[in-house]
């Protein structure tokens, strides 16, 4: 068998989720064959050459394509998996993108997907969080076909090989969908900062920082000096400090990054979720009884207004 | 095209959202004796959202409906859903089963095409098995449009609806024709907490309870559950006394 994988790219370029879906189709062991989709989907199969077990390129161009409505990818989809009995695995990046159309395809091809996998044990185990990742459960698919979506933070993205590959590119056609949802418009944050999925450091703030002023005045300073990118828990979204768009938690990015410096967060069980697999975590915090520091590898106990401003000074 | 919006809510019954669960002896489940449950948060959402788009669009809803596919127990969710102005509900009792995405997806179908609902809202996810894919799932069932994460909904004056949604890095907004499915983001309402009097009269509105023999679906599961663990508890390290201290461990841990 073989193994199918959808890359999302931005501008041209595999977003580093989908580098994550390949190494965790490697694991897998049976050859892989790309999907890309939408405007720059034949710049990105330039890099898709290079990518490790990588034997096939399936690109469709079709502008229908470009916002990855799950209405229009999932007849796609579908058509790929019903012509070619070959493929056992069907992955994901574990995005909005992927997660918005993997069920879909799911549903109907009387299939039941997994979501956001963090191991593959064999080709039908995996390891997926629950509870908001106060579990681990190993499940065993019975199904012919595997469809799952990858937390892009449990697989380290895979690293491009100096030569490419000898894979194939075979261009295919908008398959004809009956979709009736438009696409409008999308206002995405941009930041010249790292983007928060993939940081290897990440500078989080939480409601320990008293307003959205003392929230940019400090955090965005220490995160300039480490070139990281700045999350938030929950509560310090709900207080209007920051976009949501960089809320950390259960209900927002599950992200493991070298560093992660938890300014001002309590630790909420929904937060940890999103964090907790950092490999070094940093608190700073005011309260020495916050649950956080039940989980940070180095913790200060403080005023932030003293603590942040001096941190950044002296790196 | 139908000019009157029969709204469909699924709500499902969870360990409450405050506590944490824990694992049960033969691994293979949590435990859930003497357990606090509560609906689902996002769903308590969809709910809230539902009546919303009542009490803001005049005449347009005909109908909210709340569905519930659980143990009987999960009759107080429902309850919920009617003291928050569902006019109706069903529960599909499934005893103590747990049903995967796509067997609850069928059921949804059913309970759909009984109550001809065109517009269906619920959570993105249940707080429990985190799978997030059951509105999807109905969506590519039936063949809808689906509008995942929810953080806004404007239903527009030719029925056509306009919604905002989380995704990576930002929003999008999208629009579409009914019928349709909307999931709902933590973002897209504050919901209201029920009151006492509201919860009694909510025990006069009709609960109807379903038996899913009588459904004609086959609800095997498609996964076998092979262990269920705690995760590997991450120690607690150090506390440091200054930022100079701060520095050098984080160097020691090379994060710097």
């Amino acid at each position: 068998g073989s193994t199918l994988a959808f890359l999302e790219t931005a501008g041209g370029q595999i977003t580093p989720a989908s580098l994550s879906t390949v190494t965790a189709a490697t694991q897998i062991g049976d050859p892989i064959t790309v999907l890309l989709v939408g405007a720059g989907s034949m710049e990105a199969a330039k890099q898709a050459y290079k990518l490790p077990s990588v034997q096939k390129i399936i690109v469709s161009e079709s502008e229908k394509y470009n916002h990855y409505l799950p209405e229009e990818v999932s007849p796609l989809v579908v058509k790929l998996l019903k012509e070619n009995s070959g493929f056992k695995h069907f992955l994901v990046p574990a995005s909005t993108a992927g997660k918005n159309f993997l069920p879909r395809v799911g549903a109907v091809l009387d299939l039941q997907p997994l979501s956001e996998i963090i191991k593959v044990v064999s080709a039908d185990t995996f390891v997926r969080p629950t509870y908001a990742g106060n579990a681990v459960l190993t499940v065993k698919s019975k199904d012919d076909v595997i469809l799952a979506s990858v937390r892009p933070s449990a697989f380290e993205p895979a690293a491009e090989e100096s030569t490419a590959t000898s894979a194939s590119v075979e261009e295919v056609d908008y398959v004809k969908s009956g979709n009736k949802t438009e696409f409008i418009s999308e206002k995405l944050i941009t930041s010249e900062r790292p983007d928060l999925s993939s940081a290897k450091v990440v500078v989080s703030g939480g409601r320990g920082l008293k307003s959205k002023e003392e929230f940019d005045q400090l955090l965005y300073p220490l995160a300039d000096k480490l070139n990281a990118s700045v999350g938030a828990s929950r509560a310090a979204v709900d207080a209007g400090f920051c976009d949501n768009s960089l809320q950390v938690g259960q209900t927002g990015k599950v992200i493991a990054p070298n560093l992660y410096i938890a300014v001002g967060i309590s630790g909420a069980i929904q937060h940890l979720a999103g964090m907790k697999d950092s490999k070094v975590i940093v608190a700073i915090n005011k309260d020495e009884e916050a649950p956080i520091f039940n989980v940070s590898d180095v913790g200060l106990v403080g005023d932030l207004l003293d603590i942040i401003p001096e941190l950044t000074k002296k790196l | 095209m139908s000019s009157k919006i029969r709204i469909l809510v699924p709500v499902k019954r969870v360990i409450d959202f405050a506590l944490k669960p824990r694992i049960n002896k033969t691994h293979d489940g949590v435990e859930t004796q003497g357990v606090k449950f509560s609906i689902n948060p996002f769903d308590n959402i969809a709910v809230e959202e539902a009546v919303k788009i009542r009490k803001h669009n005049k005449g347009v809803v005909e109908s909210i409906h709340a569905v519930s596919i659980g143990p009987s127990k999960a009759k107080d969710v429902l309850r919920t859903a009617l003291a928050k102005g569902a006019d109706t509900s069903s529960l599909v009792d499934i005893g103590s089963k747990e049903l995967d995405p796509l067997a609850v997806s069928k059921i949804l179908k059913k309970i759909q095409e009984e109550q001809g609902s065109n517009l269906i809202i619920m959570g993105r996810q249940a707080i429990d098995d985190d799978a997030g894919q059951t509105g999807q799932m109905l969506a590519g069932l039936l063949g809808w449009s689906q509008a995942t994460n929810a953080s806004k909904v404007t239903i527009n004056e030719d029925m056509t609806v306009e919604v905002e949604k989380a995704i990576d890095g930002g929003v999008e907004i999208v629009k579409a024709p009914l019928p349709l499915i909307i999931t709902t983001d933590l973002t897209l309402n504050e919901p209201k907490f029920v009151t006492l009097p509201k919860m009694m009269k909510a025990k006069k509105k009709p609960l109807k309870v379903v038996r899913p023999e009588d459904l004609g679906i086959n609800l095997e599961s498609r996964l076998e559950t092979v262990s269920l663990e705690e995760p590997v508890p991450r120690k607690a390290g150090i506390k440091v006394k200054s930022v100079d201290e701060l520095i050098s461990k984080m160097k020691e841990l090379k994060a710097i």
